[in-house]
């Protein structure tokens, strides 16, 4: 839960030190809004898909991505709201248990791209214990450094599916908007995963 | 059951979801579309798998495209708002969705609580810039689906097929 200041992560770091030395097999969807930034700051990369709205779709995204991709990885990076607003998603990730998929969540117990409000996980929703009851095998709760390498290595090489909640500051770093179109963003993605002749379909 | 004349549609769906190279079928259940699912649980080329909320199916389609994957979904009339918000995505990334939805509150209705969503669904998906292509009768069921899943997949636009309440024929308890 994330009502406590101490023993949290600053978000951004956090996301770079998960992103460092990226594997190219690893896909992103990133929730709005900082988790966006975050995995923007981390490199720029057509193999990040962003939902610049839709709030509450990523992880679902995310599943329909690994399900049809299973042999590359892919994460979901949303916050605690985002994942919030399309929960169930989590039981339906329970149900079909896509081994390559890990839901990667920021929380920070906040509305931060609102004003900051307090959010569910910052009062009493255990986002970790919910996926835990939806049947996701794999949970890791992130407060440190080693924490986030051990969830490096478990987006990677499982056993997924995977939930890693990690625990963030209500710190909210400057804005990386990324290619806001989100029919080219699309395009593009699909042309470096697929390769060119995708676009043609 | 009002009026069904004719239910072979409901085992010759499975081949139209063969024929539109469809290999990803998600669903919140519903009667009409029994035997569909159990057809395609029973493909081991099709990922067949329920859904919590019909909100969840517009994620899971556009993922799979961008993955490189056809899918559709299943729902019935009463769940179709809601996934109303969700489909935003879908026209802000210029993505494919395919849905089929089973009506009900509307041709000889036994139960008055259907009939708000029946009712409405055809103006909320027009006021969502959605397509619509409705199967008034069972003859209509598999060209209209058909040509459905081929407009959205061939122009990337978001298109419901109603199979209407005249063509699954209306539950009397």
């Amino acid at each position: 839960m994330a009502n406590e200041t101490q023993n949290r992560l600053e978000r951004r770091s956090a996301v770079h030190r998960l992103l460092q030395d990226r594997d190219p097999n690893l896909l992103i969807v990133a929730g709005l809004g900082s988790a966006i930034w975050d995995a923007e700051t981390a490199g720029e990369t057509p193999l990040n898909l962003y939902l610049l709205g839709a709030m509450g779709c990523a992880v679902s995204t995310a599943l329909g991505l690994a399900t049809a991709q299973p042999e590359k990885r892919v994460i979901a990076l949303v916050g605690d709201a985002e994942l919030g607003m399309g929960l169930y998603a989590l039981a339906t990730v329970g149900w079909r248990k896509p081994e390559n998929l890990t839901i990667v969540c920021l929380d920070n117990g906040r509305f931060g791209e609102t004003g900051g409000q307090v959010s569910h996980s910052g009062v009493n929703l255990d986002l970790a214990g919910v996926a835990t009851a939806a049947g996701i095998p794999t949970i890791r709760r992130v407060s440190d450094d080693a924490g986030v390498d051990e969830l490096r290595a478990i987006i990677m090489d499982g056993p997924g599916p995977a939930f890693g909640l990690v625990e963030i500051t209500a710190d909210m770093p400057p804005v990386a908007m990324p290619i806001r179109n989100g029919t080219i963003a699309l395009a593009r993605f699909r042309e470096a995963l697929l390769g060119h002749d995708a676009l043609k379909e | 059951m009002v009026e069904a004349t004719n239910a072979d549609w409901k085992d010759q769906l499975y081949n139209s979801i063969k024929a539109l190279n469809i290999t990803q079928v998600v669903y919140v259940p519903d009667a009409g579309h029994a035997k569909l699912i159990d057809r395609c649980l029973a493909d081991t080329e099709i990922d067949c798998f329920p859904l919590v909320n019909e909100f969840e199916s517009v994620g899971i389609c556009v993922g799979a495209w961008a993955g490189g994957r056809r899918s559709c979904a299943l729902m019935q009339s009463s769940g179709v708002g809601n996934l109303v918000n969700a489909l935003g995505l879908v026209h802000s990334v210029g993505a494919p969705f395919f849905a089929i939805a089973t009506m009900r509150g509307e041709w000889g209705e036994f139960n008055g609580w259907q009939t708000p969503m029946g009712q409405s669904i055809p103006k909320i998906l027009d006021a969502a810039n959605i397509v619509v292509n409705r199967a008034e009768t069972s003859a209509d069921v598999i060209p209209v689906t058909e040509a459905s899943g081929r407009l959205a997949f061939n122009s990337y636009l978001p298109v419901f097929s109603l199979i209407s309440q005249r063509a699954t024929g209306a539950k009397v308890f």
